[in-house]
């Protein structure tokens, strides 16, 4: 299969036949590409390529417990993507999974190309800011993803400028209000200019006003063509983001589907109990 | 030592007093001796932790991130390293210094170079052991972010050396007191020579044993003065860094 390919919907028996191929097997979750980055092919590599997103039988066990089951879907490219339930559901589980950074127990998870991992971020519930100032966070993906120093100091700028966060750039980062670092996170991951940006809960500890905040910097990036993958328990905050929903419960991944159906009356009984607000588990 | 017969009279002298009044005499006339003695024991010192930090360091943050069989039974020998005892590390640099030994025909034994060697053999494990401790919790905090941005335990081990940089002050901070307070390494590899390889605690030692209680005490207070110092300037570094990084 070649890098630059888009997967076209085969059954299991085709995806195992091509995990036979030369550079097939790369293409799963299973066998990660653990070597770092090198040269500057990670930055803006293209503009298309690595959706859409394939995950077949995606199981995830944590000891006894069976956090995901058989979970499949796909995703396109297009609006941003929501990840809801209850917690417990495995929505955190699943976007870690997603990003590489768990394994599955099994099932796959097919990218359009094998560069995959390179253009994707994640933003973590409780951003992950570095000991540095905050130009020094912002900038540091881009160095090590091989930018010159002062080349990773311009699109750091840039990007920090676009959530409202110049005028910061030299005090230390972790010194930020919680709201103002989620938006340094945000600039990082944007920085990146990954095609898959994952986000965790990223308002969970905000005030309303950081909430909105962040959520206008998401649409922005969204608008600009990324993909925005999703988790929230916030319902007000999916239904002003989401193109589709994606109802995960128990474990299992009950529907998909566009935003609007979905608000309006979700197929499954589970669903319309949480939007009632009765489902808490 | 010249020392001594100029700022101490014969006999003891029960008095801590006295003892002060000889170290200020020491630093106020610049005794050159003393003065000799005080620079070797920093100069050795110094660069023995500049030397085990080079290899200590690394290795912890190393340690901090990697995992693999046996990295606990490496993690119990390397504690136990902190233990050991300096005249053993001494003991060990001889054996490979000494003219029968692997290393003689460097001609390094009974040289300020030895002294160095032997002390950073005995830091290194301090430091490898106490900036494994303190960069492993920073690891927990950033070991999804690094691997989101695709950064291998290789590459994590200068970003955490460097974020993780004001509480590595305090480890270096641990193994300098450590190598500056030795006595056991510094004699069996240096041999107490006057003028060449005697340091502060070497010269506490002969003093002592020859009787002179004032002036090995003066010397000792002038020692954990400058141990004192050191730690004042460290702090004070590390302090205003601290207030500019956050």
């Amino acid at each position: 299969m070649r890098a630059t390919e888009s997967l076209p919907r085969k059954g299991l028996r085709h995806v195992m036949a091509d995990l036979f191929r030369p550079g097939g097997a790369r293409i799963l979750a299973r066998t990660p590409d653990p070597s770092p980055i090198h040269g500057r092919s990670r930055i803006g590599a293209g503009t298309g390529g690595i959706l859409p997103l394939r995950v077949e039988g995606l199981c995830y066990r944590a000891g006894a417990v069976e956090v995901l089951r058989e979970v499949g879907f796909t995703l396109e490219k297009g609006g941003p993507s929501l990840i809801i339930g209850p917690n417990g559901a495995g929505k955190s589980v699943l976007l870690r999974l997603l990003h590489r950074l768990l394994r599955p127990s099994a099932g796959q998870i097919l990218w359009g190309t094998p560069e995959a991992a390179r253009r994707q971020a994640m933003l973590f519930q409780r951003p992950v800011l570095l000991r540095r100032s905050v130009l020094a966070n912002a900038a540091y993906p881009l160095r090590l993803a091989g930018l010159g120093r002062a080349e990773a100091m311009a699109r750091a700028r840039a990007e920090l400028a676009q959530v409202g966060l110049d005028g910061l750039a030299d005090r230390p980062a972790r010194r930020l209000s919680g709201g103002e670092q989620q938006r340094l996170a945000l600039a990082r991951a944007a920085a990146l200019q990954p095609e898959v940006l994952f986000l965790d809960e990223p308002c969970a500890s905000l005030d309303p006003a950081a909430t909105r905040a962040v959520e206008e910097i998401v649409q922005a990036l969204a608008a600009r063509g990324t993909k925005i993958v999703m988790t929230t328990h916030d319902l007000g905050q999916a239904r002003r983001l989401a193109a589709e929903v994606l109802f995960l419960h128990r474990g299992r991944l009950l529907e998909q589907t566009p935003a609007a159906r979905f608000f309006a009356g979700p197929e499954s009984a589970e669903a319309r109990a949480f939007l009632r607000g009765e489902l808490l588990w | 030592m010249t020392a001594s017969d100029t700022n101490c009279q014969s006999g003891r002298v029960q008095d801590l007093a006295s003892a002060f009044a000889t170290a200020l005499g020491l630093v106020a006339t610049a005794d050159p001796a003393v003065m000799r003695i005080l620079l070797l024991s920093l100069r050795v010192s110094l660069t023995a932790l500049a030397l085990a930090a080079l290899v200590g360091l690394p290795l912890g943050a190393l340690l901090a991130v990697a995992r693999f069989p046996g990295r606990q039974a490496v993690l119990v020998a390397l504690n136990a390293l902190m233990g050991l005892p300096p005249v053993v590390a001494g003991l060990l640099i001889y054996l490979l210094l000494s003219r029968a030994g692997p290393l003689g025909p460097l001609g390094l034994l009974f040289t300020p170079t030895a002294m160095v060697i032997a002390q950073a053999v005995l830091i290194a494990p301090i430091l490898a052991a106490l900036s494994r401790q303190v960069l492993e919790g920073l690891w927990e905090e950033y070991a999804e972010q690094l691997r989101s941005f695709g950064a291998g335990p290789w590459r994590a081990v200068p970003t955490l050396l460097w974020d993780g940089r004001f509480a590595l002050m305090t480890v270096l901070l641990a193994g300098f007191g450590r190598a500056a307070a030795e006595v056991g390494a510094v004699m069996i590899v240096g041999g107490n020579i006057e003028g060449f390889t005697r340091v502060m605690t070497t010269a506490i030692a002969l003093e002592t044993s020859k009787g002179d209680l004032p002036l090995a005490l003066a010397l000792g207070l002038l020692l954990m003065a400058i141990v004192l110092a050191v730690n004042a300037l460290a702090q004070g570094l590390r302090e205003a860094a601290a207030e500019r990084a956050g």
